[in-house]
């Protein structure tokens, strides 16, 4: 760690001088990267995250999940016409989006977690941005080439030939058909995939799937074809916050200079090491930079534009190599251990400390309260509402009538019967409008099957025996069937 | 005026020429771009008032090169309303009444469509949910002056009371005090026996015989010679707890002197067979139908 009693006191007599900020605009015109193919550990564990985060995303929508007859049998599915949403044996309904609140807190939280242990996990290997983006400059750089050669036809724009245009054509046209394919999985999540397909190859989809599959498209194009790492830079909030959350024990991309300053030339490091002297392992290559695809120097230290995808670690390796070098002169490091090294030091790691300890139970925590959520979620439902005007009724034999709104919720996937019954009022009957002619003192109701049933249901009590003004009536629900039981409190209210 | 050509050294920019103790205004135009879109906004509503009906004249008003008309627009999506609802409400026209409230998908339809046209047309008097007002029946409770069935009351919903229109229900109180038929002490005696008939106190000195006496010769022809009164003339039925005016000694003597006659208006005049169906079906199901 940094002694703070090494660094020198400021000094008092220097004079104050107001800054003037003569800097020009804050505007930057993006400058075009073009980063290098590289090849190693971290290249491969990305291929594999693309391969992984695309083939979820794109086969998603085809896999089935069988809930019975009648209901989708689409294993993910967004279903807003009735407004459902299946994710394998979980159906969720429009009253239960809170479940989504538990769902970001736990993807938020796991992201702390993620940014306290290695950085910008998040930003460099799973961001869609970057992973979409990854396969644009693979597209680009298979119809192109590399680096030197992108570069030169680009600064050759003026004198296009054939070929180069018939490039530049090839290019855009498998872009536009990643970004459509892209727009077109989209939609199937919200519909049945294999009926849309075939609609859509038909040209019997409704409008709105190939408005959304245009927009996606678009976005899809634009973000990963052209604006790039302008996004991270730019229109991310993520960077900032990283850059707020991170602490001095995060392994974070480094560029160890403890070991490669002082950079020079490959030659020069070998002359003075030969007469004993202390070169840096750097010898300024600029490989880390070649590969970068966001154009930066990640020897400049930890910075905004760095979403920490580990290629610069790849391309010095294999120099390192090269050169019969120790590899890891880039590395996820922190300065702890640079600090440390230099004053000859063994470097510790400490992925185990308070702050992944209470991002850990935090992940933990809330799982555990979804999960059990989740597990004794109720498949029967019940709502009240009191009628407002008139709140209570005066029959002509003086007792008192109360009217409420009912809604039942059946979850499951059949039609149930359910029997009501109240308690509260003394001698109270309870009767639901057009429906219990079988059983008139305890009503019997069907429901159907997912859905909601909506009743009207008065309840009638003598005014001698219940003098009170507002007297709690619960209504019971029976599962005849199943003996699922569920109830709501309301008022029985005389006038 | 000051010279024109004068120029602000700070800014760079050239002055109006005016001067207010020694500070200069700068002249600084409005943008191009604005000025542009204006002039194209004032050359546009030229071409607005050419397509669209614009400018009022004596007794019409210029309809525009394609004849448009918003009122037009609001038929056709009333029409494309119609056409929606098309098969739901003739199948509720069709279904007979009785029927309606035993299938649930009708019931709801009844009474989402009858709620609504309540909303317009019945709450300024019955009040929002059905719940009345003095001399206005809370049509929630299970006393109906003209009948609570499903028959009963879409009858009354059709053709009103003292309407006017030909089917109405149209028998009313006398004015028994003000027509001269009883004197004021007969009246009050009168008043006492009606609330001694569902068990309210009576005035002291009341004499229950002559009170028996007056209810026989005079009301029991309409009310029942119990006072439970005649579905058939209106007559609501004294000896409940339900009292549309009033039980106070004083808004009896009221009543029997000046006599009740409310309105309601024939609404098969102005609602669709399908809808006053629905609102039937909605005021049955409030609660106190029979």
């Amino acid at each position: 760690m940094v002694n703070a009693r090494s660094i020198p006191p400021m000094a008092k007599t220097a004079p104050i001088e107001l800054q003037v900020d003569d800097d020009g605009p804050l505007y930057v015109a993006q400058k075009k990267v073009y980063p290098q193919s590289v090849k190693g550990t971290f290249r491969r564990i990305k291929w594999g995250l693309m391969a992984f985060c695309l083939g979820v995303y794109y086969l998603l929508p085809f896999v089935r999940w069988n809930r019975g007859l009648g209901a989708p049998d689409q294993a993910v599915l967004v279903d807003l016409p009735n407004s459902r949403f299946y994710f394998f044996f979980i159906e969720l309904w429009p009253q239960e989006v809170y479940y989504f609140t538990g769902l970001l807190i736990v993807a938020a939280l796991t992201l702390f977690l993620m940014n306290s242990v290695g950085g910008r996990i998040w930003c460099g290997y799973l961001c869609p941005q970057t992973v979409w983006t990854d396969l644009f400059y693979a597209v680009e750089r298979l119809v192109e080439g590399d680096r030197r050669e992108r570069m030169r036809k680009d600064a050759a724009r003026g004198t296009m030939k054939m070929q180069r245009f018939a490039e530049i054509t090839l290019k855009h046209s498998i872009w536009l058909m990643i970004a459509w394919w892209t727009g077109g999985a989209w939609v199937l999540y919200f519909n049945d995939a294999p009926t849309l397909v075939k609609q859509l190859v038909t040209f019997e989809a409704p409008m709105l799937a190939y408005i959304w599959i245009a927009i996606l498209t678009a976005t899809t194009y634009v973000l990963a074809g052209f604006m790039r790492e302008q996004v991270c830079v730019y229109m991310c909030p993520w960077p900032r916050i990283q850059a707020a959350l991170t602490d001095e024990w995060a392994l974070n991309v480094t560029y160890k200079y403890d070991r490669g300053e002082k950079r020079t030339s490959l030659k020069k490091a070998n002359e003075l090491r030969a007469v004993g002297e202390v070169a840096g392992d750097c010898i300024d290559c600029y490989q880390c930079v070649a590969v970068c695809p966001t154009g930066i120097d990640i020897r400049d230290g930890s910075q905004l534009d760095c979403i920490q995808c580990g290629l610069c670690i790849d391309a010095c390796d294999t120099v390192m190599t090269k050169i019969g070098r120790e590899t890891r002169l880039i590395g996820y490091d922190n300065d702890i251990n640079i600090h440390r090294r230099q004053a000859g030091k063994p470097p510790i790691y400490r992925i185990v400390r308070p702050r992944t300890i209470v991002y850990s139970a935090l992940i933990s925590v809330v799982g555990a309260i979804m999960l059990y959520a989740l597990m004794t979620r109720s498949l029967l439902d019940i709502n009240v509402l009191h009628d407002r005007n008139p709140v209570a009724v005066k029959l002509s034999d003086g007792s008192i009538r109360n009217a409420y709104t009912v809604r039942l919720l059946n979850k499951r996937g059949f039609d149930r019967v359910i029997a009501i019954d109240i308690d509260g009022p003394v001698n109270a009957l309870v009767h639901v409008v057009g429906a219990d002619s079988v059983t008139p003192d305890r009503p019997m109701i069907v429901l159907g099957r997912d859905q909601t049933t909506e009743l009207r249901v008065l309840v009638t009590a003598p005014a001698e025996n219940n003098p009170e003004k507002s007297i709690p009536v619960r209504f019971r629900v029976t599962d005849i069937g199943l003996g699922e039981v569920t109830s709501a409190t309301d008022n029985f209210v005389s006038p | 005026m000051a010279e024109h050509n004068d120029i602000d050294q700070v800014t760079g920019t050239s002055t109006t020429g005016h001067q207010w103790d020694g500070i200069k205004e700068l002249n600084t135009p409005l943008p191009r771009w604005w000025v542009i879109t204006f002039y194209i906004t004032i050359v546009w509503a030229f071409g607005y008032w050419l397509v669209y009906p614009a400018w009022p004249l004596l007794t019409n008003h210029t309809t525009g090169l394609f004849g448009y008309s918003s009122r037009a627009d609001v038929a056709v999506e009333l029409a494309n309303l119609d056409k929606i609802r098309g098969d739901k409400m003739v199948k509720l026209g069709a279904a007979p009444l009785a029927e309606i409230e035993k299938d649930p998908a009708l019931l709801a339809l009844a009474r989402a469509r009858g709620k609504t046209v309540f909303g317009d047309n019945c709450a300024p008097c019955h009040g929002s949910g059905g719940a009345g007002a003095k001399g206005y029946p809370n049509l929630n409770d299970d006393e109906w002056l003209w009948g609570g069935s499903l028959d009963q009351i879409l009858q009354t919903i059709q053709f009103g009371v003292r309407s006017g229109h030909a089917k109405g229900h149209e028998s009313a109180m006398l004015a028994f005090g003000k027509e001269g038929v009883l004197k004021k002490d007969q009246i009050v005696t009168a008043a006492n026996y009606v609330r001694s008939l569902s068990g309210l106190a009576t005035a002291k000195g009341y004499n229950a015989a002559e009170g028996g006496k007056i209810f026989a010769e005079n009301c029991a022809s309409c009310h029942g010679d119990a006072g439970k009164g005649n579905q058939e003339l209106g007559a609501p039925d004294l000896t409940d707890k339900i009292w549309l005016y009033g039980s106070d000694e004083a808004v009896l003597i009221e009543t029997i002197t000046n006599g009740r006659a409310g309105v309601m208006p024939a609404w098969v005049e102005r609602l669709d067979p399908s809808t006053v169906k629905a609102l039937a079906v909605y005021v049955h199901s409030l609660g106190g139908g029979k």
